[in-house]
């Protein structure tokens, strides 16, 4: 019975599957068919299993589940039959993975089929091996490959050589069992074993060094003999493709001679000529041509080439990027991307093609067009480049909007040299695509006009220009807000007009027509309405004669839906009432924004939260509002990343910190007399977090039972006391709720079996956010410490300024104290804890130490 | 046991380590032949192991990504951290996943040394020969790709084994 014809029963799966009209249809044939194959297979039912395997493959392929017939597949290889087998091996590849165990059992049907006289059993073995072997099979049977690779069957050969690709990049250590079998295959005649040899050769280059020298030595004039012959050879009709012979062996041994030629002169220089030989040679007018040519490119950007082949390497590329088709200049724009870091001057002669390509209408192209040209700005061509992008940015398809608009930012931010260009070009991008500049760019520009003093007048007119022009632009609307309400006044006076400006007339009343539509267009998000408001309330103290129109817009938003917006309204409402000797203290321009901070900010969340940043934005504007005048902000204290612990947004620690948490119960552990499981020490810790923030309410039993759970970290004797010492603390807390500013108790940061070290703090009852910390270190061991150094890593969101310590020598058994006193600002105040991770380095007679903890019992309110 | 967990760890770090040099790079990651519909008429993978879900939602991505272009655009789509290179055939389409540092035109050139293959063999090849005969196509995938490599480039070495086979049977 022949298993290839007799698909009588697959032929009618295969129709039926194909009537379905629905996929529900599909399914119940599929389950149908699946059934009568698992009880054919439970029958044991010899005769079909071929047939059942070759159904359970286009089930498979159709994307249902097919495991049951493993084992079915096992069986047909274990038969004797060649059909039997080469279906058998075929379902393994297809149905199996190297991560079942049915793997297991294969392992000795393949090895008997390995040594089997029939060759094309040998070689469905190798196939099967070469496409699913683990680890563990690769050892088994790596030295029935290495003697297959050293028949005299090409066919089989070749197999084998693929199939030591696959055993040495699972166990690399059998690589030097391969290297000399494989040099060998590279002096055969058969392309497939050549070409098969070629890639093994590659795979050793790369799992060993030494492999790499051995080639190197040995190989590389065979190579280049195969390469001339290839080149040469007459016309081969087997290999032959659009009158090239063998493109693929062509471009494999190409990828090896690149590799064996990488970083080093000699061999460079041996196979300059035949490179050069094949890059001229070789016809372009076909793609298995350009196939070669493009490998060939690649090759010479990768070795040490001299520069005239480099040059035609250059033009080969330039030649490709005027072509007509998409796909040779795809991969001209690819090849370039590596070129740039060889010869850059050469590519930047192609800057103008490339632009065109951005423009192309295909998003493959466009989208790596884009990547090269970003590549390629620098201080001199980036103007000239800016206003090409920007021109296109206009009539670009709004998929690919997203991507250029950030690129051109980010060219703008990183080669502006005077602001007064890095504003306009602002200004055109958020005009033509502000949908899809992201916040913190914005928000840089913000900053930077903040900075600005002479060119605020002219970027508060820009702006109302531009915006009079796109108003549906989102974060246009939101700059121009912001600037009308800073500077509304430059706007109406014309204050600091430039000589290239326009002269235009703006009236007060202008200006609030521009926040009044903003405020009451449908289609503008809560952020930019609230942002409107403050606008508002800061024209009524600049335009006294429009506060009497302002005051009414603001009313009419006190019976606002939205939260927000009604409690701005209530409250700017009665400042305006209430409050006017007072207004225009409290809406006073802003602060200059610190520049560096917010730089540095924007470098430290690279992963630039969205919700982060915009209350970074507005925290300021709310602090001048309450505030009178802002809160000078400190630069921000270059911060040490001990352990990298990023506590941005839980305040309790992440699980990525777990093992650290380990660390720290071991040392508790030692400590303490308790008998608690780890797993419930960890979880106290964790909940240490979460007490200590609800702190403010008056629940002095879950804040006692917070501060019990850290028990059994400090050590016994000494905690007792103070714990007492906290609970004093934080009962006078609770029954003062009202306190102006609260004692906090000093806490035992950090203590070990050698060192303790206790914090006592004091805050300034005017500035909420910062707190002064003393720490003092007490030796507890016997041996005095010397070279003593303390650091400390916080989260972003807190700012650390440490003083230097009164000392660096620490006497033995507490007989002295260091003490060391550092700043904390926390940004967030109010809304996360405090959080510390601190490292001490020290020395014993001259051995050095290192202790680490991490501190999360701040207490509240810092 | 434990040596294959070690080893399985070690080579871990090694492919981690790997993916910068390229050392992991595959070549050819997997096969898919998909009709204009863009029901799945045949699927190779080599050296991913994908579940039955991951599969089906990484086939749905790329059909939809490459069947939704247009004939002048090129042929080679970026996908997740590799390239699909593809090429069409009247109502069936070839799609090649590749690693990023593999020759783009050579697979298109590999592409259409599959499809004249299987014209030899079928004699003008089409969606329903390779449906029915789903394994032969496999056979001949087989003796031409093995773990991701290109092993074998001409016809009728291709085609001879399974011309055999026919005969004997």
């Amino acid at each position: 019975m022949n298993p290839f014809s007799s698909g009588t029963r697959l032929r009618d799966m295969i129709k039926a599957i194909r009537a379905c009209k629905t996929a529900a249809e599909e399914r119940a044939v599929v389950r149908k068919e699946c059934a009568a194959i698992r009880s054919s297979i439970s029958e044991n039912d010899q005769d079909y299993s071929h047939r059942n395997i070759a159904k359970l493959m286009f089930i498979h392929m159709l994307g249902y589940p097919t495991h049951f017939g493993q084992m079915e597949c096992l069986k047909l290889i274990a038969s004797a039959g060649f059909p039997e087998k080469r279906i058998g091996y075929l379902g393994l590849m297809l149905l199996l993975d190297e991560r079942q165990e049915v793997l297991m059992l294969v392992t000795n049907s393949l090895k008997q089929d390995l040594g089997h006289t029939n060759q094309y059993i040998v070689g469905l073995a190798l196939c099967a091996l070469g496409n699913i072997c683990s680890a563990e099979m690769a050892r088994d049977l790596a030295p029935e490959v290495e003697r297959l690779l050293l028949t005299r069957d090409p066919n089989i050969k070749k197999k084998a050589a693929l199939c030591s690709i696959r055993i040495i990049r699972k166990v690399p250590d059998l690589a030097e069992n391969f290297l000399s079998p494989a040099t060998s295959l590279l002096k055969e005649k058969h392309h497939g074993v050549l070409i098969a040899g070629v890639q093994l050769c590659t795979d050793l280059c790369k799992v060993s060094e030494d492999a790499s020298n051995h080639l190197r030595k040995n190989c590389t004039e065979g190579l280049v003999r195969i390469l001339k012959d290839i080149c040469n050879s007459p016309y081969a009709p087997e290999y032959d493709i659009a009158g090239i012979t063998d493109p693929f062996l062509h471009i494999r041994v190409l990828r090896l001679l690149r590799m064996l030629g990488h970083g080093d002169a000699d061999t460079s220089e041996y196979i300059n000529d035949i490179l050069a030989q094949v890059a001229s040679k070789t016809e372009s007018n076909k793609n298995a041509g350009n196939a070669i040519l493009y490998e060939c490119v690649e090759t010479i950007m990768g070795i040490e080439a001299t520069s005239g082949l480099r040059v035609l390497a250059i033009n080969i590329l330039g030649r490709f990027l005027s072509n007509r088709d998409n796909n040779i200049r795809y991969v001209a724009l690819n090849m370039l991307m590596k070129a740039i870091s060889v010869d850059s001057q050469a590519v930047q002669r192609h800057r103008t093609t490339i632009l065109e390509c951005v423009k192309d209408s295909d998003a493959s192209i466009r989208k790596r067009a884009l990547e090269l040209v970003f590549l390629l700005v620098n201080d001199t061509n980036a103007k000239p480049l800016t206003k090409e992008l920007v021109d296109y940015l206009e009539v670009s398809d709004q998929d690919f909007k997203g991507d250029l608009t950030s690129k051109i930012c980010s060219i703008i931010e990183k080669f502006s040299q005077e602001k007064k260009w890095y504003i306009d070009q602002m200004v055109k991008v958020l005009s033509l695509a502000g949908n899809y500049v992201k916040d913190n760019v914005w928000h840089a520009l913000i900053v930077a006009i903040s900075n600005a003093p002479d060119l605020q007048g002219y970027s508060v007119r820009s702006l109302y220009k531009a915006f009079q022009l796109s108003s549906e632009q989102v974060s246009l609307v939101q700059v121009t807000i912001w600037c009308i309400g800073e500077y509304g006044e430059m706007l109406v006076n014309n204050v600091g007009v430039l000589q290239v400006e326009e002269p235009m007339t703006v009236t007060e009343s202008d200006a609030v027509d521009v926040l009044e539509s903003c405020l009451t267009h449908h289609s503008t998000d809560i952020t930019t309405q609230s942002m409107c408001l403050i606008a508002l309330l800061k024209l009524s103290s600049r335009f006294p004669p429009s506060s009497g129109r302002v005051k009414e817009i603001i009313t009419t938003h006190i019976g606002s839906v939205v939260l927000e917006l009604q409690q701005r309204a209530i409250e700017f409402n009665s400042i305006i009432q209430r409050h006017q000797n007072i207004k225009s203290s409290l809406v006073e321009r802003m602060p200059v924004l610190d520049e560096s901070t917010f730089i540095s900010k924007r470098a430290g969340s690279s992963q630039a939260n969205i919700s982060t940043e915009k209350s970074n934005q507005q925290l300021p504007s709310g602090a001048s509002l309450k505030l009178s005048n802002g809160v000078a902000k400190p630069a921000a204290s270059p911060l040490v990343d001990l352990l990298d612990l990023s506590l941005d947004d839980t305040p309790v620690p992440t699980s990525t910190s777990n093992d650290f948490l380990h660390d720290l119960l071991d040392v508790g552990l030692t400590n303490s007399s308790s008998s608690a499981s780890g797993t419930d020490i960890l979880m106290d810790l964790l909940s240490i977090g979460t007490p200590v923030q609800s702190n403010t309410t008056p629940e002095n039993g879950s804040s006692i039972k917070g501060f019990n759970d850290i028990l059994p970290i400090a050590k016994p004797n000494t905690a007792t006391v103070q714990v007492v010492d906290l609970l004093d603390g934080l009962a006078s807390n609770g029954s003062h709720p009202g306190a102006q500013s609260p004692v906090h108790p000093s806490i035992i940061a950090y203590q070990s079996s050698t060192l303790k070290i206790t914090f006592s703090f004091t805050k300034q009852p005017d500035k909420p956010q910062v707190t002064q910390i003393h720490a003092t270190f007490m030796n507890l061991s016997s041996e005095a410490y010397t070279d003593f150094i303390f650091q400390a890593a916080v989260p972003k969101f807190i700012q650390l300024h440490l003083d230097p310590a009164n000392s660096n020598h620490l006497p033995a058994s507490g007989n002295g104290r260091i003490t060391q006193t550092f700043t904390i600002t926390n940004t967030q105040h109010g809304q996360k804890p405090l959080a510390m991770r601190i490292r001490i380095a020290y020395k014993v007679s001259n051995q050095e130490r290192l202790e680490q903890g991490q501190i999360n019992n701040f207490p509240p309110g810092l | 046991m434990l040596g294959g967990q070690l080893i399985s760890v070690l080579r871990r770090e090694i492919v981690e380590e790997g993916d910068e040099k390229g050392v992991n790079s595959m070549g050819i990651r997997f096969v898919l032949l998909v009709n204009k519909q863009g029901q799945t008429r045949l699927a190779q993978y080599y050296a991913e192991h994908l579940t039955l879900d991951e599969r089906r939602a990484l086939e749905g991505e790329i059909v939809r990504k490459c069947l939704a272009r247009t004939e002048q655009q090129c042929s080679f789509v970026e996908h997740r951290n590799y390239k699909i290179v593809y090429r069409r055939y009247a109502s069936l389409f070839f799609l090649v996943g590749v690693d990023n540092d593999e020759n783009e035109l050579a697979i298109l050139e590999f592409i259409h040394l599959f499809v004249e293959t299987m014209d030899r063999h079928f004699g003008n090849v089409c969606e329903l020969d390779i449906m029915f005969h789903l394994e032969k196509a496999h056979f001949m995938l087989e003796e031409m790709v093995m773990n991701g490599c290109i092993v074998e480039t001409s016809k009728s070495n291709i085609l001879a084994p399974i011309q055999l086979m026919e005969k004997a049977s």
